[in-house]
């Protein structure tokens, strides 16, 4: 089976700063992949090169067979990649319905009704869809406010609920655990189990152990900008090369700072 | 919402039916010209509003396009020695060349944001008040002469104020349907959260540049109209910094970004400046005057009067339906708080207790 996310010997520096030095990493198409490491590792980096947010120095990303290196962020979109922030990343003075349909406009092109670009934002049918994927994430009695008044677990939900309606075909998550309590990890985390069921795919950065290892099928750990192990969470546990990253081994413990 | 939605248009129809006989019941010259001036600033801020309201940039460069309409309508005027009514078909033409600027300045200045958009807008607009000083074909210093219409004092300003009464609606029509429309969300998306508006398919210079250019039509047939009206042009009025300032106000002053907000803010304003102008010979008092009120605004009002008055109407309501809770039975404090929207109860229990930064559990 081939890879639906590909990313091959991605290297990006910020300055003197070798974020990630030839790091490859691919997600297999109905999976839920995690990929972990320390503070610095370049997780974060790595989706936003994946994602087109930062352009990455060499190396090439290839979602289902398209090379997408360095493609701006819509067009990744497009071509059916959804991410959600570490920092959550919503419309604050628009309502949690807006929210839902900023993202819609993209899946239902060359519909008639949307040749005309005063047409109402959102056909009823995206809407039911939108209040579909609401009341799936819980937060369906919302839809009305605004999206800043909710809590930050809410607009963690509301980020996962708009990236989910333009139906793409692998949703990166940066830390769908950070920050929030242990019932909503339970719920998100449930979510996604279901997505998954449902054959979509996942690539998650979380330093939440328990929840990665209990939901990935497989962890590529990065280290450094580079990939120092990869496979399934049991075999990841009892690495050694992991245990290094994230304590340190005695020659790496030459401290100048 | 359905009788908010009534009251609306109820609101809506009674302005339009008082806009459309104004002049029929105030025959005064002095009034009419005031009414001229203020349907202007109407559509200039409404249309304004459109870019700069809904996508968040803030430009003070938009009497580029309001120049560059004026000084169209005033070269093809005199080239093609076009008098009388004719001259009102100059209108599109000036909306076209307004459209042509603005389709390359947007594609530079919509490439930064926020206080840099700000800055290069301003850059542009001198830029364009020094060609005209200039250049030979805007007649430098000593402007244009508009054609001179033979109609009658008491009637002259009618057709202008129909004119500007058509502009100015027809602008407040287009708001509205942008705003509720997709490409109105994709914009205040952008207002929001522009790279997170790209990370969800959002072509963000290609809807900042269609509202752009939108705006700069609008512009450029009042800059036209406006030529037409005051019968010539001088560099530093058709290129006119106030304008930017006084639209950017009025459309503070109402609420950005908002359909009526911007209505709200020309009407209380334009007038108003007028009024001082007249009562006061020196005309730097009303500047003054504008300078102050700016600062205030900022001060007591910085969302705007038309959100200031609807979260005072909600918090009147909700202060009513209290008390008449309180009266219903009960003594006050002992009502449950209010009962939040529905919600699953996963992620309720969740979310309460999650306000607190990401990250703080890990220094625990």
């Amino acid at each position: 089976m081939t890879a639906l996310l590909r990313a091959e010997g991605v290297c990006k520096a910020f300055g003197g700063v070798q974020a990630l030095g030839g790091c490859t990493v691919e997600v297999e198409q109905g999976s839920i992949t995690g990929l972990i490491g320390p503070n610095g590792s370049g997780k974060t980096t790595l989706f936003n090169v994946i994602t087109g947010y930062e352009r990455l120095d060499a190396g090439d990303v290839y979602v289902d067979g398209t090379r997408i290196t360095n493609a701006p962020p819509q067009r990744v979109f497009a071509l059916g990649i959804g991410r959600t922030f570490q920092l959550t990343r919503i419309f604050p003075t628009l309502t949690v319905m807006e929210n839902m349909l900023v993202a819609v406009q993209h899946t239902d092109r060359g519909r008639g009704r949307n040749r005309n670009p005063l047409a109402r934002a959102g056909g009823s049918a995206d809407r039911r869809h939108a209040m579909e994927l609401l009341d799936f994430l819980g937060i369906a009695g919302h839809a009305a406010a605004l999206a800043g008044t909710l809590s930050y677990g809410q607009r963690k939900l509301l980020e996962l609920a708009y990236v989910l309606v333009a139906d793409p075909a692998i949703v990166l998550l940066d830390e769908p655990a950070g920050g929030v309590n242990p019932s909503l990890i339970n719920h998100i985390g449930d979510r996604i189990r279901e997505l998954n069921a449902a054959g979509r795919t996942f690539l998650i950065v979380e330093h939440n152990m328990d929840f990665v290892m209990g939901i990935c099928e497989r962890i590529a750990v990065l280290d450094y900008g580079t990939v120092v192990a990869a496979g399934p969470p049991d075999a990841i546990r009892q690495d050694p090369r992991v245990l290094d990253a994230y304590l340190g081994t005695m020659e790496d413990d030459d401290d100048v700072g | 919402m359905n009788s908010q939605a009534a009251l609306r248009w109820g609101v809506a129809a009674a302005a339009a039916a008082v806009a459309a006989i104004f002049p029929l019941v105030f025959t005064s010259e002095l009034v009419t010209q005031i009414a001229v001036d203020t349907l202007i600033f109407v559509g200039a801020t409404a249309a304004w509003n459109i870019f700069s309201g809904y996508s968040g940039y803030i430009s003070l460069g938009h009497a580029v396009f309001f120049g560059a309409g004026a000084y169209t309508a005033g070269v093809a005027a005199q080239d093609w020695q076009v008098s009388g009514a004719a001259e009102f078909l100059l209108l599109p033409l000036a909306a076209v060349v307004a459209a042509l600027i603005a389709v390359p300045f947007g594609l530079i200045a919509l490439r930064v944001r926020r206080h840099t958009f700000v800055v290069v807008t301003i850059a542009v607009f001198f830029i364009f008040q020094l060609m005209a000083f200039n250049l030979s074909v805007t007649g430098g210093s000593v402007g244009i002469n508009a054609p001179f219409l033979g109609w009658a004092p008491q009637t002259y300003n009618n057709p202008f104020y129909y004119l500007a009464l058509i502009i100015a609606a027809g602008t407040i029509a287009l708001s509205w349907l942008i705003r509720r429309s997709r490409f109105g969300l994709q914009l205040r998306a952008i207002r929001d959260d522009e790279d997170r508006a790209r990370g969800l398919g959002v072509r963000a210079m290609r809807v900042k540049l269609a509202a752009f250019v939108i705006s700069a039509v609008v512009m450029g047939l009042l800059g036209a109209l406006w030529f037409f009206f005051i019968v010539q042009v001088l560099p530093q009025y058709g290129f006119d910094p106030l304008l930017d300032l006084s639209v950017a106000l009025m459309a503070f002053l109402g609420g950005l970004g908002r359909v009526a907000g911007p209505v709200i803010g020309a009407l209380i304003l334009e007038p108003g400046q007028q009024y001082l102008t007249l009562q006061y010979s020196n005309s730097y008092v009303s500047e003054i005057i504008l300078g102050s009120l700016f600062l205030l605004v900022i001060l007591f009002l910085p969302r705007g009067i038309l959100p200031f008055a609807e979260e005072r109407i909600a918090s009147w309501r909700g202060r009513r339906a209290d008390a008449r809770d309180a009266a219903a039975g009960g003594p006050p404090g002992s009502r449950p708080a209010p009962a939040p929207a529905a919600i699953a109860p996963a992620p309720q229990q969740g979310t309460s207790g999650a306000h607190g930064a990401p990250g703080t559990r890990g220094t625990r």
